[in-house]
């Protein structure tokens, strides 16, 4: 489809919804210019609806995942609220300092008020599902590591689980405890940065140094462990890449009692104090029927007095054997997921030390050389070793047909992933249900009423990763 | 495996003399799954890796979501996706559901009850439409976004069916097995054929 039928006019403060229909008549030709284009196939035009609304929402110009009035949308389970006179359209983002990423949000404004919100996504968009269906069980974690890069260990546990769920592997007792402790660690780290961010996006600078030096602290750590502090490939279908290494224990236990320390000076700076109160308590507030409705998972679902945790719920790994809780506040606020970010920290600190205590012996993958490589000792001197390790690295292992969805909880709420398997080396479809691309739903919800500077903290709030949300 | 014996028990569709005893064996466990068939007959129930699934008409896509939100307490709707098949060159055949080249997969969980279910719908690809689940879940409205912009498939009654990862003057629905650069594969001499 083509522009040259487009009208130029059709910026984002233009398209009010007279505009719309105006242009919608005014322009019938558009979509045979289109489908009379040199190149089109087909079948792809047929595809196109005759309807002329839905023509004119995919025939708009640049920037045109736009805002457009409809009255019966049900978001919040209200109509948009009637702007009755002046309104401005503003664009925040995508590069915006507080939009973590490329985040673009649309605000409708009357003066200083926000009428609505809407996220425009996909600056990030590249295409990682589809690669996901080019790598084999293999290389995939590779791939979906990248999605959401401040917890990349759930993104490989939920692929892994999703491909073990399809090749029916038990795995072993340390390698579901090695993979737990490492979750806690990422979480530790991932709401660390939120700490970070959160202070910077607010006006608490100092937070953003404060957060970024436990958070580098727990990346040490994970850099000990895996070799890479970030994107680290490390849970693997069948279990880990590694064993943990030597000393690892006393190392876990000193970045345990920093961050515990950290913690304790962040809850002393910050949450006493009334600057900081005054900015977050009752900004972007949301219901739990609003979240359930909306699809949204994780802190935010808790910070609504829905207790909800899917390591508790439908615990995995081995969480059913570990001692924690599960955080949850009543007010559905910016403070209230400030406070519960800051506890799960605590929390998480808590199962990685039961970790290091009843860490279990035994292997850290499962011992079947068609899914995980023999040791390296092996290769030197059986051929069948050389033989299997050639064939995983080259073909993979063969899964057999079959479809799953398996779901675990990140930082940011339930990460699942959906897999289809059609017998051979590749998924067939591997998609990952993101949490934030969810979560940036509850934005409208939150940002109804509010200040324009609440934007920024209510954006923050959800903390929002868009190499997830995009994918 | 699992799918073979999920196979062998699934009951016969539209058969309401058998209807009874053929799901009488594996329905107990899974109420919900149970309740649906009870409701919608054309519903046929499979067990994939120990989660139950619901293979649902095209025409009763809408109709049941309501029902597992009103009556049977299902909160969320987690995820809406879509899968194509146009390659696969092994599939999983469930008896009395006709397979086509699209399906789309919606999870939903249910909080109170602490369970799961997948709801499953085949579209064929002459037709690529389907009722949206917007008016019922308001949270798939993005995910439903999503699928149409990488698969093409049209969902009536959503409020804001536009492109939301791509651009919007793309052309094609990426992930699609016969768009690029899918359609276009790698090939290395002797290779047989791609993937």
């Amino acid at each position: 489809m083509t522009d040259d039928t487009t009208p130029d006019d059709l910026t984002p403060d233009d398209l009010t919804p007279d505009d719309v229909t105006a242009d919608a008549t005014g322009d019938p030709a558009g979509l045979a210019g289109a489908g009379d284009a040199p190149g089109v196939p087909a079948e792809d035009v047929e595809l196109l609806p005759d309807d002329e609304e839905l023509r004119l929402l995919r025939q708009t110009d640049e920037g045109a995942q736009e805002m457009r009035r409809v009255e019966d949308l049900v978001i919040t389970g209200g109509v948009w609220p009637e702007g009755g006179g002046e309104t401005t359209i503003m664009n925040m983002g995508p590069q915006h300092p507080s939009t973590h990423g490329v985040l673009r949000l649309m605000l409708e404004m009357q003066a200083e008020r926000i009428l609505r919100v809407k996220p425009v996504i996909g600056y990030l968009h590249t295409g990682m599902e589809k690669t996901g269906e080019e790598l084999t069980y293999v290389n995939g974690c590779t791939n979906v590591t990248r999605m959401d890069y401040a917890s990349p260990l759930a993104n490989e546990l939920v692929y892994s689980m999703a491909a073990e769920r399809l090749l029916g592997l038990e795995l072993p007792v340390r390698a579901q405890w090695i993979r737990m402790y490492l979750q806690e660690l990422n979480r530790m780290a991932s709401h660390l940065l939120f700490q970070a961010t959160n202070g910077m996006d607010i006006g608490a600078v100092s937070m953003m140094l404060y957060g970024w030096r436990e958070r580098e602290e727990v990346l040490r750590l994970l850099e000990l462990i895996t070799g890479l502090r970030m994107n680290h490939n490390f849970i693997r279908v069948g279990g880990t890449a590694a064993d943990l290494p030597d000393g690892w224990e006393e190392q876990t236990l000193e970045v345990c009692d920093l961050v515990e320390r950290g913690v304790r000076d962040y809850d002393e700076l910050l949450t006493e104090q009334p600057i900081w109160v005054e900015r977050l308590q009752g900004v972007g507030t949301i219901t739990t029927e609003q979240c359930l409705d909306l699809s949204i998972t994780g802190p935010i679902l808790r910070s609504t007095g829905f207790a909800w945790d899917l390591r508790k719920a439908q615990p995995y790994l081995a969480y059913d054997d570990v001692d924690f809780d599960v955080v949850y506040t009543e007010n559905g606020d910016c403070f209230d997921r400030y406070r519960i970010r800051l506890a799960e920290i605590l929390e998480s600190v808590k199962i990685v030390r039961q970790c290091v205590e009843r860490m279990p012996p035994g292997d850290y993958r499962v011992p079947d050389l068609k899914v995980t490589p023999p040791p390296r000792a092996r290769i030197d001197e059986s051929m069948e070793a050389l033989i299997h390790h050639f064939k995983l690295f080259t073909e993979g292992f063969k899964v057999p047909a079959g479809e799953t969805y398996v779901a675990v909880e990140s930082p940011r709420g339930e990460i699942g992933c959906y897999m289809v398997s059609d017998g051979t080396a590749k998924p067939a479809r591997m998609h990952i249900r993101g949490p934030s691309f969810y979560n940036l739903q509850a934005i409208d919800a939150m940002g109804r009423d509010a200040l324009v500077a609440d934007a920024v903290a209510i954006v923050s709030s959800i903390d929002p990763i868009m190499g997830e949300v995009d994918r | 495996m699992a799918d073979d014996q999920a196979r062998e028990t699934d009951p016969e569709p539209g058969d309401p003399a058998a209807g009874p005893e053929v799901d009488a064996p594996e329905v107990p466990g899974d109420p919900v799954a149970a309740a649906v068939l009870e409701r919608f007959p054309a519903v046929v129930y499979r067990e994939s890796h120990g989660q139950p699934v619901v293979y649902v008409p095209r025409a009763a896509w809408r109709a049941v979501g309501a029902f597992l939100r009103e009556e049977q307490q299902f909160t969320m709707l987690l995820d809406v996706c879509a899968v194509d098949h146009l390659l696969a060159p092994e599939r999983v055949r469930v008896d009395g559901v006709a397979p086509e080249r699209f399906e789309v997969v919606a999870n939903l969980l249910s909080h109170p009850r602490n369970r799961r279910l997948r709801m499953i719908c085949e579209i064929p690809a002459g037709d690529p439409s389907l009722d949206s689940l917007a008016p019922v879940f308001a949270g798939a409205v993005a995910p439903e976004r999503e699928t149409y912009d990488l698969f093409g498939i049209e969902f009536n009654g959503h409020p804001d069916l536009t492109r939301i990862l791509m651009p919007d003057d793309w052309v094609g629905f990426p992930l699609r097995k016969d768009d690029a650069p899918g359609a276009v594969p790698v090939r290395f001499k002797g290779d047989p054929a791609p993937r």
